[in-house]
C-alpha cells in the first residue's frame, strides 16, 4: 500500500459541512453513487431534516438537496440501499421514510409505520430485499421490500428489555444485530422457514459484554469481526466468523465470541464506531474526540489485540455522534456532532504499519 | 394531571442569602472568566418543583454543595436529592436541571445529572435515563413534558 514515507498518521480536517440548524445525529455514504459520480453523503439530525452532500468538480463540497417537511420530529438515522437508489430515514416521529432519487429530486415513496414511538435506526440487508428498524418501544422490526414501493413487515422481535439503539445487518449474510439500552447485543436470523429468532445474546455476565448502554456496532468488510461501543467508555471486538444464519444442529455449535476490549481511550460515552475497508476502526465519543485503531499483527500470543493509531482531541466542539468511512475513498472519514457540523477528514501517513 | 401529590407535605427550608459574587481579580478583559460553583447554583436554585409552589432550593433538592465543577475540563456534575425515595418526579426534576444548564452554560460544558446516592429507590435507572442524551432529546420533543419543564424553569428567568 502506498504511504507517504514513514510519517506518523495524522487526521487532517479537509472540509466542514454546515447547514444543519441542530445537532447532527447520523451519516450515511452512498455505497453506489453511480458511474462517474463522486462520493455522496447523507446527514440527518435534530432539525428534522436530511441533507445530501456532493463533491463538485473543483473538489468543494456542497449541499445538493435538503429533505424536509416529511418527518415532524428528529431524524435519528439514515441508510442507503445497497444499490444506492433508495435512502431510508428513521425518525422520533415513529415512522421510517423511504426516499427515491428520480427526475433530479428526492421523493418520499413510502412510509413505514408500526413502531409505538421513536424509531432510532434503520438498516438494509446486503441483498437490499430486507430492511430492519428498531425503536424505544423495545422491538426490532424486519420488513420485506415488495414490488411497487411496498414494504411488508415480516417479523416483530421483542427480545430486548429496553429501547433498542441500533440495528445493522451482517455485510454478507441475512443475519441482523441489534444493540440496546439494556446493555446487550442480540443476533437475529431466520430458521430457513421465514421465522425469525434471536440466535445469540451477548451480555456482560456471559460473554464479557458491555456494562452499560450499547450505542452502535460495525462489521468489518468480510463480516468475521464486529466492533461495538458503549456508555461504559469501551469498544469491544467480537469474532463473528461462526455462521449463525444456519439452523443450529447441535448444542456445542460455534457462536460469536469476545476477542478484545479497548478501554481507556475515551472518557465519556462512545456513540459511534465504524470499520473501514482497510481495517481501521474509527470511534467518536462524548469527549469530542475521534480515535483510530488497527489490529496489532505483531502480538498474536494472547489472541488478536488492537492498538491506537491516533487520537484526535477536540475533533468537534461538542459530542461526536457518528463516524463513517467513505467506501470509495477509505482514507476519508466523515464525522457528525452536536455542534451542528459534519466534518470530512483525510487520514495521512502510514497508519497500518 | 397528578391525582394525588407524591409528597403532600414537604419540608420547606429557608432560602439562603444571595451572596454577591466577587469581581474577578484579573483586569485582562480577554481572559475567559472561570465559572464557579455558586454561579451554577444561581442558575438552578430557583427552578420550581414540578408539584409544589416552592423552589428546588427551598425544598433542599439542590444546595450549593450539589454542584461540582471542573472548569478546566469543562465538566459540571449536579447531584440532587428528591424529597421522597419513591419520587416519580425525579426524572422531571433532573430534566429541568439539564435543560436549564444546557441553556445557561457555554456549549463546551459536559453536564452530568444524578440523584444523591441512596436518595431514590430506582437510583441507577433514574441516573441512566437522565444521562442518555437521546432520551433527553426525545423527551424535549414531547410538548406536554416540555410545557412542564418550561413552567418549572420560568422563575429562573425572572
Amino acid at each position: 500500500m502506498a504511504m507517504d514515507g514513514g510519517a506518523a498518521a495524522v487526521l487532517r480536517e479537509a472540509h466542514r459541512l454546515t447547514g444543519h440548524t441542530d445537532r447532527v445525529w447520523s451519516l450515511a455514504w452512498n455505497p453506489s453513487p453511480g458511474a462517474g459520480a463522486g462520493p455522496v453523503l447523507a446527514s440527518c439530525g435534530g432539525d428534522k431534516a436530511v441533507r445530501i452532500w456532493k463533491r463538485a468538480a473543483d473538489g468543494a463540497w456542497q449541499c445538493s438537496d435538503v429533505l424536509e417537511d416529511t418527518h415532524n420530529r428528529t431524524v435519528r438515522s439514515c441508510a442507503w440501499s445497497p444499490d444506492g437508489k433508495l435512502l431510508a430515514t428513521a425518525s422520533f416521529d415513529s415512522t421510517t421514510a423511504i426516499w427515491e432519487y428520480s427526475g433530479g429530486d428526492f421523493e418520499c415513496v413510502a412510509t413505514l409505520e408500526g413502531h409505538e414511538n421513536e424509531v432510532k435506526s434503520v438498516s438494509w440487508s446486503a441483498s437490499g430485499s430486507l430492511l430492519a428498524t428498531c425503536s424505544r418501544d423495545k422491538s426490532v422490526w424486519i420488513w420485506e421490500m415488495q414490488p411497487g414501493n411496498e414494504y411488508e413487515c415480516v417479523s416483530v422481535q421483542q427480545g430486548h428489555t429496553q429501547d433498542v439503539k441500533m440495528v445493522q445487518w451482517h455485510p454478507i449474510l441475512d443475519v441482523l444485530v441489534s444493540v440496546s439500552y439494556d446493555n446487550s447485543i442480540r443476533v437475529w436470523a431466520d430458521d430457513g422457514d421465514d421465522e425469525w429468532h434471536c440466535v445469540q445474546t451477548l451480555t456482560e455476565a456471559n460473554n464479557c459484554g458491555h456494562s452499560s448502554t450499547v450505542w452502535a456496532l460495525s462489521f468489518n468488510q468480510k463480516g468475521d469481526r464486529m466492533v461495538t461501543c458503549s456508555d461504559d467508555h469501551t469498544l469491544k471486538i467480537w469474532d463473528t466468523s461462526a455462521d449463525l444464519s444456519q439452523p443450529k444442529t447441535s448444542d456445542n455449535q460455534e457462536s460469536w465470541r469476545h476477542l478484545s476490549t479497548l478501554t481507556g481511550y475515551h472518557n465519556r460515552t462512545i456513540f459511534s464506531a465504524h470499520w473501514s475497508s482497510e481495517d481501521i476502526i474509527a470511534s467518536g465519543a462524548g469527549d469530542d474526540a475521534i480515535c483510530l485503531f488497527a489490529e496489532d499483527k505483531s502480538s498474536m500470543v494472547e489472541g488478536p489485540s488492537y492498538r491506537l493509531i491516533l487520537k484526535k482531541e477536540k475533533a468537534h466542539d461538542m459530542d461526536i455522534n457518528c463516524v463513517r468511512w467513505c467506501p470509495q475513498d477509505p482514507r476519508m472519514l466523515a464525522s457528525a456532532s452536536d455542534d451542528g457540523t459534519v466534518k470530512l477528514w483525510e487520514l495521512r501517513g502510514n497508519a497500518l504499519d | 394531571m397528578v391525582v394525588g401529590l407524591i409528597n403532600a407535605n414537604p419540608v420547606v427550608y429557608e432560602k439562603k442569602e444571595r451572596r454577591s459574587r466577587q469581581a474577578p481579580e484579573t483586569t485582562d478583559e480577554n481572559a475567559a472568566e472561570a465559572i464557579d460553583q455558586l454561579e451554577i447554583f444561581d442558575h438552578i436554585r430557583d427552578i420550581k418543583d414540578p408539584e409544589h409552589p416552592y423552589s428546588l432550593e427551598e425544598l433542599n433538592v439542590v444546595t450549593e454543595d450539589s454542584v461540582e465543577i471542573n472548569d478546566e475540563l469543562s465538566h459540571v456534575r449536579v447531584t440532587f436529592t428528591p424529597t421522597v425515595e419513591h419520587c416519580s418526579m425525579a426524572t422531571v426534576i433532573g430534566l429541568c436541571l439539564r435543560v436549564k444548564l444546557m441553556r445557561s452554560l457555554p456549549p463546551r460544558y459536559k453536564v452530568d445529572i444524578r440523584v444523591a446516592p441512596g436518595s431514590h429507590a430506582t437510583e441507577t435507572a433514574v441516573n441512566k435515563q437522565l444521562n442518555d442524551k437521546e432520551r433527553v432529546a426525545a423527551a424535549l420533543e414531547n410538548p406536554n413534558l416540555l410545557d412542564i419543564v418550561e413552567e418549572c424553569l420560568s422563575p429562573t428567568f425572572a
